[in-house]
């Protein structure tokens, strides 16, 4: 058990990848198999994470983790390091995973092979990069769960995906060629990849190549930029989105999260206070770039006609109000936006494995469907397939019901209606954009007219969501011709009833959940302590040599 | 020695970001290759451009910084040319599959009329 706590930071990156290279050795078939080993692999995740979580909350033994894989100091050696934020999106990945992988065994992971271990490589990459304390391991990282998104992606196969997977790829590729730039620059200038070594030299560069540093920095930022799926460099994005298997889809909903962490982390840990000159330099940056990302996306779910791309608009909208939250460069609005992150990105993941559940009921739209499941032989039953039509295959009473019902829950999180969790977090966000001192100040500050725009362009975008997800939402429940009633398995509606029932208790329990999300944001602004942690962290001594002389 | 590689990084940066916009997947693929090669150099010089220094310490050189060559921009660089390589192959294989799918090498698997 001790041995277990010494090492927990390193589970959630060993384990996938052991589990993922044992299903490779299994060969192409033996899906159920491979399915209980992907299903017991992401529960252990999602325990480790809560572990993790727990550890960083309670600040027992330490708030901020810290791990050092090859027993190097840092910043010679590459370290792990959780803190509050690491922890929370190690937990939204694992609940993600757990849901779409439940929702993939009705149906989905027989449409291809090799479904299961990548997507264990896809967790692996995912927690690496959340867990990394040095950038090129970032890269590293950040490689592996592309390398695994692409596959992923084409999952099912067909025209339409190979055409989107083309796209995705070639972006892909390019940002990272412009990461590892970003990356050179700054290892050039500081002379350090180690996140924390890179925060306490970065204020010691000369004047003269402060500007190469920026430069740098800017660059790495465009590539996480692309990533997160920022106005002007997200066209690849809807198209991709909406061509992946559902499942696949709920888990790219966190895939722009990472992109946006990053942001969050680095332009915060790099460029905080004692950056020197640089202090707050990506600032403004973000915050524009923020509120044009929303407009795009607020614009674009107006004009989407179909179900798949309206979810990648939504995306846009999520990644586009976080980017604007972070360049305001406020604790108090920073914590809200991490709120607004768990419960949109939870929201996200439902609202894509709902999709095709609603898409199954359509008479129209549906043959593109039709036309996959024929060519892989979906609907062709075997004898597997009918065993396993046996165990998954208990339909749900009252589909319809459940649908509409579901629909209604994910366009009041993803819009920030009231009474879900999407209301509480947009009004934290809003409460903290216009009262930068609390809500009962000394000193009233006139609000500025960057928190105006920031309120009307949040107003605006809600107003557009809830527009262009009711006008889909009458059409597909109301429209009254040629509607077959679909038939819902409880293995498929159980992932999208548990993240939205997650959603309500998050509502529920939202002054717990707002003060650790606030904890969380405290130290991002004020960096010392993961610094500190980080480069005070020890190599372990001795003992393994004795034991195993 | 600064120049020269100044330009090959300008002009192969250059040339893979004209190919990457062609409408032709054998042309982005080739474009994204010579950009991976324009910064694989741009890494190596970021560890200073110098001759005839040693990555590792040894030999007869005093133990001193300047009469060694910075180790890590090397170890980099050989990550992302192996990671580079991975990704090139893999675009390859979609890039097959969707001429095979569509029947046009055109990268939005259509021609334009």
């Amino acid at each position: 058990m001790d041995f277990l706590l010494n090492h927990l930071l390193i589970i959630p990156i060993v384990l996938p990848m052991a589990v993922g290279g044992l299903m490779l050795l299994l060969g192409e078939r033996r899906t159920q198999l491979k399915a209980v080993l992907n299903l017991l692999s992401t529960l252990a995740l999602l325990a480790t994470a809560i572990a993790l979580l727990i550890q960083a909350n309670s600040g027992v033994p330490v708030s901020v983790a810290v791990y050092l894989p090859a027993n190097w100091q840092a910043p010679f050696g590459i370290a792990l390091a959780a803190d509050r934020l690491s922890a929370l999106m190690l937990l939204i990945t694992a609940i993600l995973a757990l849901a779409s992988l439940i929702f993939s065994i009705a149906r989905w992971q027989k449409a291809g092979v090799h479904f299961h271990p990548l997507f264990q490589f896809q967790l692996m990459g995912l927690n690496g990069a959340f867990l990394t304390a040095d950038l090129f391991n970032l890269f590293v990282f950040f490689e592996v769960l592309l390398a695994a998104s692409y596959g992923l992606l084409l999952h099912g196969s067909g025209p339409e995906r190979v055409k989107a997977g083309l796209h995705y790829i070639a972006i892909n590729l390019f940002g990272s060629t412009l990461f590892l730039v970003g990356v050179s620059l700054i290892y050039g200038i500081t002379g350090s990849l180690n996140m924390a070594d890179v925060a306490v030299r970065i204020g010691q560069v000369a004047a003269g190549d402060r500007m190469l540093l920026e430069a740098g920095a800017a660059i790495l930022g465009v590539a996480f930029l692309i990533k997160g799926g920022s106005w002007p460099m997200n066209f690849w994005l809807p198209p991709s989105y909406a061509a992946a298997s559902p499942p696949v889809a709920a888990m790219f909903s966190i895939m722009t999260k990472v992109g946006i962490y990053i942001i969050l982390r680095l332009s915060l840990l790099l460029f905080g206070d004692q950056a020197g000159a640089s202090e707050g330099f990506p600032r403004d940056w973000l915050l524009y770039t923020g509120m044009l990302t929303l407009t795009f996306g607020g614009i674009g779910m107006l004009g989407s006609q179909n179900l798949g791309r309206l979810a990648g608009y939504s995306v846009i909208v999520s990644s586009g109000t976080l980017l604007a939250a972070i360049g305001f460069g406020r604790p108090g609005v920073t914590g809200s936006a991490l709120f607004y992150m768990l419960s949109s990105t939870l929201a996200l993941g439902a609202f894509f494995l709902l999709l095709e559940l609603v898409e199954r009921s359509r008479t129209f739209g549906s043959d593109l469907l039709a036309i996959t499941r024929e060519a892989f032989g979906l609907d062709i039953p075997t004898e597997e397939d009918e065993d396993a039509e046996a165990d998954a295959g208990v339909a749900i009473p009252a589909a319809m019901a459940f649908l509409g019902l579901s629909f209604i829950a994910c366009t009041l999180l993803l819009t920030g209606m009231p009474p879900l969790s999407g209301f509480i977090a947009k009004f934290a966000l809003l409460t903290d954009i216009l009262n930068p001192s609390g809500l009962t100040p000394e000193v009233i500050d006139p609000i500025t007219p960057t928190a105006w725009l920031m309120l009307g362009l949040l107003i605006a975008s809600g107003l557009t969501g809830v527009i262009s997800l009711m006008r889909a939402g009458v059409r597909t429940f109301w429209a009254p011709a040629g509607r077959a009633i679909p038939r819902l398995r409880v293995i498929e509606t159980l992932p999208i009833a548990a993240l939205i029932l997650l959603c309500v208790l998050i509502t529920v329990k939202a002054d717990p959940i707002m003060r650790y999300m606030d904890a969380a944001a405290a130290a991002l602004h004020d960096p010392r302590d993961y610094i500190n942690s980080v480069l005070s962290a020890r190599q372990l001594t001795g003992k393994l040599s004795e034991a195993h002389p | 020695m600064e120049i020269v590689i100044a330009i090959a990084i300008g002009v192969l940066g250059g040339s893979g970001v004209w190919l990457l916009l062609r409408p032709r997947t054998f042309q982005v693929i080739m474009g994204l290759s010579l950009i991976s090669y324009a910064v694989n150099l741009f890494i190596f010089a970021t560890g200073r451009l110098s001759i005839n220094q040693l990555p590792i310490i040894g030999g007869d050189r005093p133990l001193d910084l300047t009469h060694y060559a910075d180790p890590l921009p090397q170890a980099l660089v050989l990550t992302a040319i192996v990671i580079g390589f991975a990704m090139t192959a893999l675009f390859l294989v979609v890039l097959l599959a969707s001429r095979g799918l569509t029947g046009t090498d055109h990268v939005d698997g259509r021609e334009v009329d």
